[in-house]
């Protein structure tokens, strides 16, 4: 029983972590088209915005240049974390290879996930030390960012102790993956492992309910918003937008707008003249 | 001096300031600005102002906001705000920057990586009430408690934050102690932009709540939409006063200069600040020098705004900033010129060639540029015959933020600095990674109460470092220096800080704009068109 529950907790939370993904990337992708607001440098071209991008995103470039002490506990918490994802996927591919690749693969995520989990866990620790210690951090942080951090400490914890400590022979990571495939309850599995599964299924499904899915909202600040200098030009998407837009009709109500009740078009406010006397 | 000040203390009751600044306290300056008998000292707020006004912020007032006078009018106001806030999270109000607002909301993690961008944070000597994630913070508490409206569950996630009256005017003041540079923005790993949550302040305040600074509004603004132009001229006056500058720049370059009027068909319809046109005049006869000499075809409109390319809306109001936007583009339509050339004005080159950008459709949407290229072009075409030893003195170039980090202007400036002014250096840092000249944002224009004591010690004090640490090798007043600001905003700035610390009377730190050097290394100009001398 206790095993299907675990099954049903891995699925759930991938499911979730998922659909929160996706629900948060679609709200802003349908957000309006905002005026433009970029800022410079913008890069030109698919390479120009790789040679950002890459060093950015694999080693927190802006994090090294302008919060050193930061870059310290932080890169290896998201690195660890790009580990673990690798070898999330590492074990997946091994659970459908060819048995010949298994000792390759079994390796290789081995490596990836303990590398990746002690990293992980080393940074979640070093950033938690720091919202603790440092009194500019701590008076900015809310009691939900010290839980986030001891909720990656404590999965990654009990991963790590879950893994190390199980005895010779009992299901691993590969096994419980392929008994999760086939829904097979006779497994056996260890408790501090499951345990430790368990939490990391449910941190997984949290992670898209808050601010730490900024890795989503990374490519609009950066696409949308820093880099979009796209020109309006006549009979393009921009413009399209704006016909749309320029129909709302906003309520402010300070007395120079001239809203009315809210029976005017900002084509109408923005045509218009409040000042008395002065030219419509 | 580290403030105490916690995020909580903005709600406290009461209207005494949250913080009090000395000068003991600021980031030091260089020489000779080390010398603390060259420091000067604040000019305290009247008690008659702290008793009328809404001062419980720090030891200025920007905003002049009258205390409300009864518990009611407070939670009226407090009511409004919150109506305010709302709208600024609605398609419908707030389209405009809906999505970046909402990204910065959401995805903050608090790293504090901007606060080290932030000049007036550093100049302030790491006061925490200037801390660019302090205002973003309270305001991303508010917006999870009231628009998102959440419980206990959401104040656990997201932080607490108590909303009442003081709270509300002290965030109103707040949101002008940022020179919306968006320094901190360039910084932010995430992309989360705290200055354009000072921004979208300002907006709830103004569009909601009517409460702007007169600078901005009463004589901005408005001004501007009912007159013409901030500076109170109408369309004879600035005839008038352009007329007077012809004949006075004929005389001083020995070059005949005439400056059209509303030619349709023109090629640059060419828009000033106007400022420039009443405290500047050597700039619009400089650039009536150049155009001519280079055979452009261009003009000036004597319609309504369309002399004076501010746009004061861009800092606190979108409706204010489409109204005068389009007036511009307007303008242009009805000469049927080819494109819109905007002077030496960073706000008015952000405005009307990249913000506005997106709002001017059909047979408004009239090529907008700034002058920078034009000028470049001609320069380098050697049209002009230029000597740059006319130019053999000390230049640096200060980079105004909407040229550079908001526009991507950087280059144009510098090939023309590099071919006409042999003793250019650069300030450390400089272009994209420039700092603010502590005027932006409407600073400059904002003179109320001790206001320009504020904006002097601690907006300015990064730049003047700056300013301080180009000329170092030269600081000798029997050495004239030339500080480049090539933006009217800017200018007025440096104008009024080089004047308060003394650095003309005794260190001969001149400052203007570009194209007055360019026509003061024409041959062809009478020579000394820079005549040294403090305006």
């Amino acid at each position: 029983m206790g095993t299907i529950v675990l099954y049903c907790l891995l699925y759930a939370g991938g499911i979730v972590f998922l659909a929160g993904c996706i629900v948060r990337a679609v709200r802003y992708s349908r957000q309006p088209l905002h005026l433009r607001w970029e800022l410079y440098p913008v890069p030109h071209g698919r390479s120009g915005e790789l040679k950002i991008m890459l060093p950015e995103i694999l080693f927190l470039k802006g994090l090294w240049e302008f919060n050193r002490s930061m870059w310290y506990v932080s890169f290896p918490f998201h690195f660890g974390l790009y580990l673990l994802a690798a070898g999330g996927m590492l074990l997946a591919g091994a659970a459908a290879a060819p048995l010949a690749w298994f000792p390759a693969m079994h390796a290789a995520y081995a490596f990836c996930g303990t590398a990746g989990a002690l990293l992980a866990l080393a940074g979640a620790l070093g950033l938690l030390a720091r919202r603790i210690a440092v009194r500019e951090l701590r008076q900015y942080s809310s009691p939900g960012d010290y839980l986030n951090l001891l909720f990656f400490a404590a999965a990654l914890v009990l991963l790590l102790a879950g893994e190390w400590s199980r005895s010779a022979g009992s299901p691993g990571p590969l096994a419980i993956l392929r008994g999760a495939a086939t829904f097979d309850g006779a497994l056996k599995l260890p408790a501090l492992l499951s345990a430790g599964m368990a939490v990391g299924a449910v941190l997984l499904a949290y992670i898209p309910m808050t601010h730490m899915a900024h890795f989503i909202a990374k490519y609009f600040t950066y696409h949308q918003v820093r880099w979009d200098e796209r020109a309006n030009v006549a009979g393009g998407s921009i413009q399209k937008h704006m016909a749309e837009y320029l129909m709302y009709r906003p309520t402010w109500r300070a007395p120079h707008i001239a809203a009315g009740a809210g029976d005017r078009t900002w084509v109408d406010i923005a045509t218009s003249n409040p000042t008395k006397g002065g030219a419509r | 001096m580290k403030s105490a000040v916690t995020l909580s203390d903005m709600s406290r009751p009461g209207r005494d300031p949250l913080v009090h600044l000395e000068n003991a306290g600021l980031m030091p300056l260089p020489p000779p600005l080390d010398d603390p008998a060259r420091e000067r000292a604040w000019q305290a707020l009247s008690t008659q102002v702290r008793e009328r006004y809404e001062c419980g912020l720090d030891d200025t007032c920007a905003l002049s906001f009258p205390q409300p006078k009864t518990e009611d009018e407070e939670r009226v106001l407090v009511g409004k705000f919150l109506s305010g806030l709302d709208k600024l999270f609605s398609r419908e109000n707030n389209w405009t920057f809906l999505q970046p607002l909402l990204l910065t909301m959401e995805h903050c993690a608090r790293c504090q990586t901007c606060s080290d961008a932030c000049h007036i944070f550093e100049a302030s000597g790491g006061n925490e009430l200037y801390r660019p994630t302090f205002r973003a913070e309270i305001m991303r508490r508010l917006y999870f408690k009231y628009v998102r409206k959440g419980g206990l569950l959401s104040a656990f996630q997201h932080g607490e934050v108590d909303l009442n009256w003081p709270m509300v005017a002290r965030l109103a003041e707040l949101s002008y102690r940022c020179n919306l540079c968006r320094r901190c923005a360039q910084t932010c790993p995430i992309g989360a932009d705290n200055g354009l949550v000072a921004h979208e302040l300002r907006k709830l305040f103004s569009q909601e709540m009517g409460i702007a600074p007169k600078e901005l509004h009463d004589n901005g603004s408005m001004l501007q939409l009912k007159v013409g132009s901030s500076t109170g001229m109408n369309p004879a006056a600035v005839k008038d006063n352009i007329a007077f500058i012809d004949e006075d720049i004929s005389e001083k370059t020995g070059i005949e200069v005439k400056t059209p009027w509303d030619v349709e068909g023109a090629d640059v319809l060419l828009i000033h600040n106007a400022g420039e046109i009443l405290a500047w005049p050597e700039n619009p006869g400089a650039f009536a020098v150049i155009l001519n000499a280079a055979g452009v075809s261009w003009t000036m409109s004597s319609e309504l705004a369309a002399y004076d390319s501010i746009n004061y809306g861009l800092w606190y109001d979108d409706a204010q900033f489409a109204r005068v936007a389009l007036k511009h583009v307007e303008a242009a339509r009805h000469l049927k010129v080819k494109r819109i050339v905007l002077g030496e004005c960073g706000h008015a080159h952000k405005a009307l060639a990249v913000i506005a950008d997106r709002i001017v459709g059909g047979d408004l949407n009239i090529s907008r540029q700034s002058y920078l290229p034009l000028v470049r072009d001609i320069v380098m075409s050697g049209c002009l015959d230029l000597d740059p030893s006319r130019n053999n003195f000390p230049v640096t170039l200060h980079d105004p933020c909407n040229m550079v980090r908001l526009m991507g202007v950087v280059e144009p400036q510098r090939e023309i600095l590099r071919a006409i002014c042999p003793q250019f250096r650069e300030m450390t840092p400089h272009g994209v990674d420039n700092y603010c000249c502590g005027g932006g944002s409407g600073f400059a224009i904002m003179s109320g109460h001790n206001f320009p004591d504020w904006r002097f010690h601690v907006a300015g004090r990064k730049k003047l470092e700056q300013v301080l640490k180009a000329f170092e090798d030269c600081m000798d007043p029997s050495i004239p220096k030339y500080l480049c600001a090539p933006c009217s905003n800017c200018k007025g700035q440096f104008r009024d800080m080089l004047a308060y610390y003394g650095l003309w009377e005794q260190n001969r730190i001149l400052y203007g704009g570009l194209v007055e050097l360019v026509v003061n290394a024409m041959r062809s100009v009478k020579p000394g068109f820079i005549d040294w001398e403090w305006r």
